[in-house]
């Protein structure tokens, strides 16, 4: 099992150019479990996640894992302990899925003596777990969506860090693929014990899969919690501008929220529940 | 998931058999030993193609020493490299040949290591510096320095590094910030290349015969009385700032992911990226300063080598390698192939572009851009 890690932010402002994407964000990270950050477009959930990882500086504020700002920490001994799967990595052309799942060692290889064999046997771990091995010879380009996504997860694996960062890891996959890929998530969580933080879309997918939830809007966090204290129709109302009503999910009892739709929702909500079924056709 | 795979798949598989896709749920499983010997499997071309190039250097450079006019064996070369006095040859090869051999050797290999690392830092084929205009400030810089300052060949060399650093640090600022940088910087380096082209033509006008004729000469790249005194700073800069891209090397090929997954392993992608534009500038400013801007070699040497290799490995060593192939080669049948003879560039330049064309027509195929 993986050791415990503080992730902590406080006070965090980061930005592009002269505009502020984050105001004096202060957040806790529960160690070892699935964290996932939801929110409108251009909330600012990505840039949040670029300055914990590091890509962006923070212009105030700081990110602290295990009592050490991470933009203090040697980036290599950094990359030993959290890793991160961005949303639209890059394949370079032609990259078999081994080679690049190798990549994933980076920071355990020294700059002279290159590959150990806890470097395969890694590699050979994460393409088990995700269930690529059978695709280790294939070059990336020809995967389809779905594989392709768990070949970028066997490199985080690789990495074999103890806290993993994901931006958006369904973007651009079906809704099989997506359950695929987050079960392979929960499953990393649960069998190793990693500290899982990620960005997502899908309200009821986040409601599913997190431990623990955040919402943010316009660079604030608006509420933390577990996902049946944030999901609530006055707070998807707030965060998202959506009028919903937030049932059980039938199968794993996490919430559901179902949206209005904007024509409904400018009519008083009473009328959509208690609407009299209109008479069938036939 | 993975847990209920069979006892019958348990174990290494040949990665051979690991392609089939027999049923939709055949979990294959790898072990670290089945890992490490298919990745050494997937080495073995590019150990292969840089022994095999390093053959075709070492003959290339004999064969330069060899041939001319008068016609060496190779034990007169070689008593002539060791320093034994030899009737005739001593003159023509040690101080004639050996030299521009090798500046041949030294400014092709920087020429393929500068090129390799701009194609890789931007992604892109078309980045190479003689593309984007790194070359042309060079040789802008360099012609003012020979027609209108008159300096001497060592001035001349540090003026052209200057040039190339100067156009490189303007092409990046004007083309910084937002989305599509790395397309705009490379057109942006296309239009600063034609802007100082059009510099060297001004100079070249302004310019004396004898100034003009040396110019003229040095612009169309050419090994044609190659000294000592112009070979050893492009010697010297090929150890330095060649060591300092080839330990770059790893460090480029994961920013090909991009700089997020690159950060996310580790890499200090901003320092990474300065060390690898000051090597290449320096590499290709120095030897364009020594033997003139030999076209298209820095564009052609890394995706040669790409294609030699395949993509398991960094090409970076390749492409120095396959650099001195071109330009030996090309300078030996530019030499003596024709009746006439012509500079090393004519030749390069003769193969290089229509490589840039089907360059271009293949990135349309994909479906790529610029």
């Amino acid at each position: 099992m993986s050791a415990d890690h503080e992730l902590h932010i406080s006070g965090l402002t980061v930005g592009y150019h002269d505009v502020d994407v984050l105001h004096d964000v202060d957040l806790a990270i529960p160690s070892g479990k699935v964290t996932v950050i939801v929110g409108a477009n251009a909330c600012g959930k990505s840039t949040l996640l670029k300055a914990v990882s590091r890509l962006l500086k923070p212009r105030a504020g700081v990110v602290m894992l295990d009592g050490r700002a991470v933009h203090r920490t040697p980036p290599k001994q950094l990359a030993r302990v959290m890793g991160v799967l961005p949303q639209a990595p890059v394949a370079p052309e032609g990259i078999t899925v081994a080679d690049l799942v190798g990549r994933g060692r980076h920071p355990h290889q020294k700059i002279v003596a290159r590959w150990s064999a806890a470097d395969d046997a890694a590699v050979a771990e994460a393409l088990n777990a995700t269930d690529t091995a059978e695709l280790a010879e294939r070059s990336v380009d020809e995967l389809s969506g779905g594989q392709r996504q768990r070949v970028w997860i066997a490199m985080a694996l690789a990495q074999d860090t103890d806290v993993l960062l994901l931006d958006e890891p369904t973007t651009y996959l079906d809704v099989s693929h997506q359950i695929e890929v987050l079960d392979l998530l929960a499953e990393l969580n649960a069998l190793r014990g990693t500290t899982i933080v990620m960005v997502l879309h899908d309200l009821n997918m986040a409601a599913r899969y997190a431990d623990h939830l955040i919402a943010m809007k316009s660079g604030e966090v608006r509420a933390t919690g577990t996902p049946a204290s944030v999901l609530t129709a006055e707070i998807v109302q707030d965060v998202f501008g959506l009028d919903s009503v937030v049932i059980d999910d039938p199968v794993s009892g996490t919430p559901l929220v179902v949206p209005r739709s904007r024509a409904a929702s400018s009519t008083p909500p009473v009328r959509a529940e208690h609407d009299a079924p209109r008479p069938s056709p036939r | 998931m993975t847990e209920t795979s069979s006892a019958t798949s348990m174990g290494t598989l040949p990665a051979g058999a690991a392609q089939g896709e027999s049923s939709p749920h055949s979990f294959s499983r790898l072990d670290g030993p089945g890992v490490a010997r298919a990745r050494r499997r997937r080495g073995r071309r590019r150990r292969w193609v840089i022994a095999a190039l390093s053959v075709l250097v070492l003959a290339l450079c004999l064969t330069s020493l060899m041939v001319g006019h008068t016609v060496y064996s190779l034990d007169q070369v070689w008593d002539v490299i060791m320093g034994r006095p030899v009737d005739g040859a001593t003159f023509t090869v040690g101080t004639l040949r050996l030299p521009r051999m090798a500046l041949a050797l030294v400014a092709g290999a920087s020429f393929g290591l500068a090129g390799i690392a701009f194609q890789t830092l931007l992604r892109n084929p078309l980045a190479s510096p003689d593309i984007i205009g790194i070359s042309s400030g060079a040789s802008a810089a360099a012609v003012f320095a020979i027609v209108v300052a008159n300096l001497s060949r060592t001035q001349v060399s540090l003026v052209a590094v200057a040039g190339g650093l100067i156009v490189a640090f303007a092409i990046y600022v004007l083309s910084a910030g937002g989305a599509g940088a790395g397309t705009r910087l490379i057109l942006i380096g296309i239009g600063v290349a034609a802007m100082l082209n059009s510099v060297v033509a001004y100079l070249l006008e302004r310019a004396g015969q004898w100034d003009y004729q040396e110019a003229l000469r040095w612009l169309s790249g050419s090994l044609g009385g190659a000294t000592w005194e112009a070979t050893v700073p492009v010697i010297v800069t090929l150890v330095l700032a060649g060591t300092l891209v080839v330990t770059q090397a790893r460090a480029l090929g994961l920013a090909q992911m991009g700089d997020e997954a690159a950060v996310g392993l580790g890499v200090r992608v901003p320092l990474m990226r300065i060390a690898v534009v000051m090597g290449a500038v320096a590499l290709v400013s120095v030897a364009t300063s020594a033997a003139g801007p030999i076209a298209f070699v820095a564009f052609l040497a890394g995706p040669i080598a790409v294609r030699l290799i395949g993509a398991h490995g960094s090409p970076v060593i390749p492409a120095a390698l396959v650099g001195a192939v071109l330009v030996l080669s090309a300078d030996l049948v530019g030499q003596w192939v024709f009746d006439t003879r012509y500079p090393v560039g004519v030749v390069t330049g003769a193969v290089g572009a229509p490589f840039l064309l089907y360059l271009i027509v293949s990135i349309h195929r994909k479906g790529g851009s610029l």
